[in-house]
């Protein structure tokens, strides 16, 4: 404890420094993107010139002198006179005020009324929500350019007040975005829990659901605010606009009227806007991407990725191989040799995920692959099936399937290959059917492609195959679509699937993971006696020691993408000998005893 | 015998169903339980049972149509939000998903000092405590900088442990909370579990689908199915030895991680599906 005390005084100091090192992680990524940062300083700018307008000009933008009309650059005017001999170059500055200033007031009004309404509606829900989109609705039906016009009418030419009602009408961008993310947060445990901790609504909202939804905020504020820019200037180049104060847009008007005396008025308000228009886009985008890199990993891939922080794991030796009672003489279906598969990085390392892994499987076997999560077992049977996730690649090795190397096929052949001779049963069955097609057309459509059989012959066989799953009315289920099915029936029509075009081998990946227990065991007695009537090889991939007891008679044990040990079932499971097959049957809880009965506790 | 810490009577959970004149759905249909300070009990189910249904009504996440909540004697069944939060020292949670029970975008220490600072503990005191807190689920110190993207499913559990135990709960709900983990990172979080609540004395209600994990962390097992409580009674007897059928067909269904024992309970899983077909 004292040693803990000491140490920990010694890391506060670097402790705070990495919170803030973690909290503006973006900011730094940002900083690394070229095209970006050169906006942003485009940006600053324009804002500190428009701040600072007084120092860079000694002229007042709306001093009109008669005697200077239309004076070219130089001389004492830095761009020379307008057409009422105004500073052009004063009035710019002064005019960035005012055009700024007036999108910031549309931006702000928008973010405002369109995040307050998003949050709210997002987390309560109820009538709220109904309400809010329904404006929201109205507003976006509403022709903008329209309303503001109405609104000067009404109003009268306020740069200020159209901005206002601008503000509201480009709301529902704000809304939409937030609403969108709030409602996908509102459910996340981690908001349950901070419920659970007492945290009010008020500090959810604001602490949980505000930081995952800030960033894309500032994305929107940016295109909004270039928006805002837009439509100010367009209305005032139409003449809409406030004449008496100095904007781009009059700015622009006024040079526009002077067309044919002087050109180059409409250039530099021009070259303000499309300058300003740019940078704002091209910040966007540079914001967009670094947020698109900061996405969460899929939770489902994350196997894949080597796992920034592992729990610590005995060290990995060679493969102990338990001998066979009676070598089999005739060659393996599948013998995968010295195979390694890899995931280039963009530092243009090469992550292995498996390596060096053999494996012999012969015909008519149940083979286990047995590992925990990222020990390479899955991306083993990815790459006989050649299906491994963008970037994944087979680094060495071959993979013989009868005689023929899988890694060496043409993807042509390895496409008729994949679903005849080598079916696949994937572990989450509901997410494999595609919700808008009948059970029947997703079986019926393989077989008449693989097997070239009529539609007649295809149904016949679909409703046979069904019936052998253990489907109790195959009739209504091939009618069925996938949502109307439970997922142990929507497992059955898989695994019905998988067998319909005879193939020699299945590869099984974790295919009772995400079912029930007693689910479990009767796709686990469809498969033993699918196994058995069809005399089909299964590669079963699964972290259950208890499945492949059930299943396996030869299996596998995957430790960070090698085989430390194989053999039969019953002599592997009798007498596990290396120390990492050991501590994962240490860690099985079946054989635990049990925590016994309660004894009174003193109370605290 | 002890005061129940925990006394659920009669609890009956219902969610509107979508349309007019629907019936309601009915997740829990009068369910029972009590928990003593100290104890485990165990809530085991296939999903749709109703487990998590039972545990989220305690945490008052969830409506509660009839019946009765007690803690400690009194009724927090139907409390107003406001009134809820001031249970929040006493009554936790840790869910099945260490994804996304942590919020990405907070640091570990943010997300550890955060039911701290709500209850205003100073901030030299909550520093102090989450470092505790850390010990406590043996995360190395330098983890509070960093966030949960860098820590793998087992330490991320650890964290949201640390999480529950901060205002030093006397009962935390536990949501399969070692479901998603490997197997040898979930013995190693069940001691975990086991060995905070022989220092602390705190009680669990420990919900899984995994009747061997319930086996070796409960006091206590509960059977759920269909949104009742079908068996009820020490651990070791139900998880061996059950009275009721369906508690009977959950064990046999669970596949023995040897070949040859396999075999044995295969086939008396289906002498026992034959007999009961037979019979009905």
């Amino acid at each position: 404890m004292s040693e803990a005390a000491v140490s920990s005084g010694a890391l506060a100091p670097d402790i705070s420094s990495d919170i803030r090192a973690a909290r503006s992680h973006l900011a730094r990524r940002f900083l690394k993107n070229t095209l970006g940062i050169a906006a942003l300083a485009v940006l600053v700018l324009i804002v500190l010139a428009a701040i600072f307008a007084p120092l860079l000009t000694s002229y007042d933008p709306n001093a009109v002198s008669v005697l200077n009309i239309l004076q070219g650059p130089g001389a004492g005017h830095l761009l020379g006179t307008d057409g009422a001999g105004r500073d052009v170059w004063a009035r710019l500055l002064f005019g960035a005020r005012f055009t700024l200033a007036g999108a910031l007031l549309a931006t702000v009004v928008a973010a405002v009324l369109g995040i307050t309404s998003g949050l709210v509606a997002g987390y309560y829900g109820k009538w709220f929500e109904s309400v809010s989109s329904w404006v929201t609705t109205l507003l976006m039906a509403l022709p903008g350019i329209v309303v503001l016009l109405a609104a000067r009418a009404v109003l009268g030419p306020s740069l200020w007040s159209v901005m206002i009602i601008f503000g509201v009408l480009l709301a529902p961008a704000f809304y939409r975005l937030v609403y969108a993310a709030v409602s996908g947060v509102r459910n996340e445990l981690f908001v349950d829990a901070a419920r659970v901790s007492g945290v009010s609504d008020f500090r959810i909202i604001a602490r949980h659901i505000l930081t995952v939804v800030r960033a894309p905020i500032i994305l929107q504020a940016s295109i909004v605010f270039g928006i805002a820019i837009a439509v100010q200037v367009g209305l005032d180049f139409l003449g809409f606009g406030d004449q008496t104060i100095p904007t781009w847009g009059n700015i622009l008007n006024d040079g526009f009227t002077n067309l044919y005396r002087d050109p180059q008025l409409v250039i530099w308000p021009g070259l303000a806007i499309v300058i300003t228009g740019v940078a704002l886009t091209l910040f966007a985008n540079a914001l967009r991407d670094e947020l698109e890199h900061s996405a969460r990993p899929s939770r489902r891939r994350r196997a894949a990725v080597a796992t920034a922080a592992a729990e610590p794991v005995p060290p990995v030796s060679n493969t102990i191989v338990h001998d066979e009672p009676d070598t089999a003489t005739e060659a393996p279906l599948l013998h995968i040799e010295g195979l390694a598969v890899g995931y280039p990085q963009p530092d243009g390392s090469v992550t292995r995920v498996v390596d060096n892994v053999s494996l012999n499987i012969g015909r008519g076997e149940v083979h286990g692959l047995i590992g925990e999560s990222g020990s390479g077992k899955t991306q083993t049977a990815w790459s006989v099936l050649r299906l491994l996730p963008s970037g994944g690649e087979v680094l060495e090795g071959s993979i013989q399937f009868d005689g023929e190397d899988l890694s060496k096929v043409p993807s042509a052949k390895m496409q008729d290959i994949r679903g005849g001779r080598i079916a696949y049963i994937p572990q989450e069955p509901m997410s494999n059917l595609d919700p808008s097609f009948t059970i029947g057309s997703q079986l019926t459509e393989p077989m008449r492609i693989k097997l070239g059989v009529s539609k007649a012959e295809a149904r016949a066989r679909a409703l046979q195959l069904l019936g052998q799953v253990g489907i109790p009315n195959p009739e209504r289920t091939f009618a069925s679509y996938p949502h109307e099915l439970s997922g142990g029936m929507a497992q059955r029509v898989l695994i019905a699937g998988a067998v319909s075009c005879e193939p020699d081998l299945v590869i099984a990946d974790e295919p009772t993971t995400a079912l029930d227990v007693t689910i479990q065991a009767e796709i686990l007695d469809l498969l033993r006696d699918l196994q058995q009537e069809l005399g089909v090889t299964i590669l079963i991939v699964t972290h259950n020691f208890g499945v492949v007891a059930d299943l396996c008679d030869q299996v596998s044990v995957m430790q960070k993408g090698r085989i430390v040990e194989t053999g039969p079932a019953r002599s592997l499971f009798a007498n596990p000998q290396h120390p990492y097959t050991r501590s994962l049957f240490d860690a099985i809880l079946d054989e635990s005893p049990a925590r016994g009965p309660y004894a009174e506790v003193l109370p605290r | 015998m002890t005061e129940p810490l925990i006394a659920v009577d009669n609890l009956v959970v219902e969610y509107p169903a979508k349309g007019l004149r629907r019936d309601p759905f009915r997740a829990l249909k009068g369910v029972s339980v009590d928990i003593r300070p100290g104890e485990t009990v165990g809530l085991v189910g296939e999903s749709g049972s109703g487990k998590t249904t039972l545990g989220r009504a305690i945490l008052g996440l969830a409506p509660v149509t009839s019946g009765s909540i007690r803690f400690k004697g009194k009724e927090i069944g139907s409390l107003h939000r406001r009134e809820r939060r001031a249970l929040s020292s006493e009554i936790q949670v840790v869910f099945q998903d260490p994804y996304s029970s942590l919020n990405p975008s907070l640091t570990i220490e943010q997300t550890l000092t955060e039911p701290l600072t709500v209850q205003k503990m100073p901030k030299q005191d909550a520093t102090a405590r989450v470092r505790n807190l850390l010990d406590q689920v043996k995360l190395p110190r330098d983890a509070l900088s960093r966030l949960p993207r860098e820590f793998s499913g087992g330490q991320r559990q650890r964290i949201a442990i640390a999480r529950a135990l901060a205002l030093s709960p006397e009962f935390i709900v536990c949501d399969e909370p070692v479901s998603a983990l490997d197997l040898s990172t979930q013995a190693r979080v069940l001691d975990l579990f086991k060995e905070i609540q022989d220092t602390t004395g705190v009680a669990y209600l420990f919900i899984s689908h995994d009747l061997a994990v319930v086996r070796n962390i409960s006091h206590r097992v509960a059977v759920m199915y269909r949104g009742e409580i079908v068996e009820y009674g020490e651990g070791d007897q139900v998880t061996t030895n059950p009275a009721d059928p369906y508690t009977q067909r959950l064990l046999l269904a669970a596949p023995v991680p040897d070949p040859v024992r396999q075999e044995g309970r295969r086939n008396e899983r289906r002498a026992f599906l034959a007999a009961q077909a037979a019979a009905s």
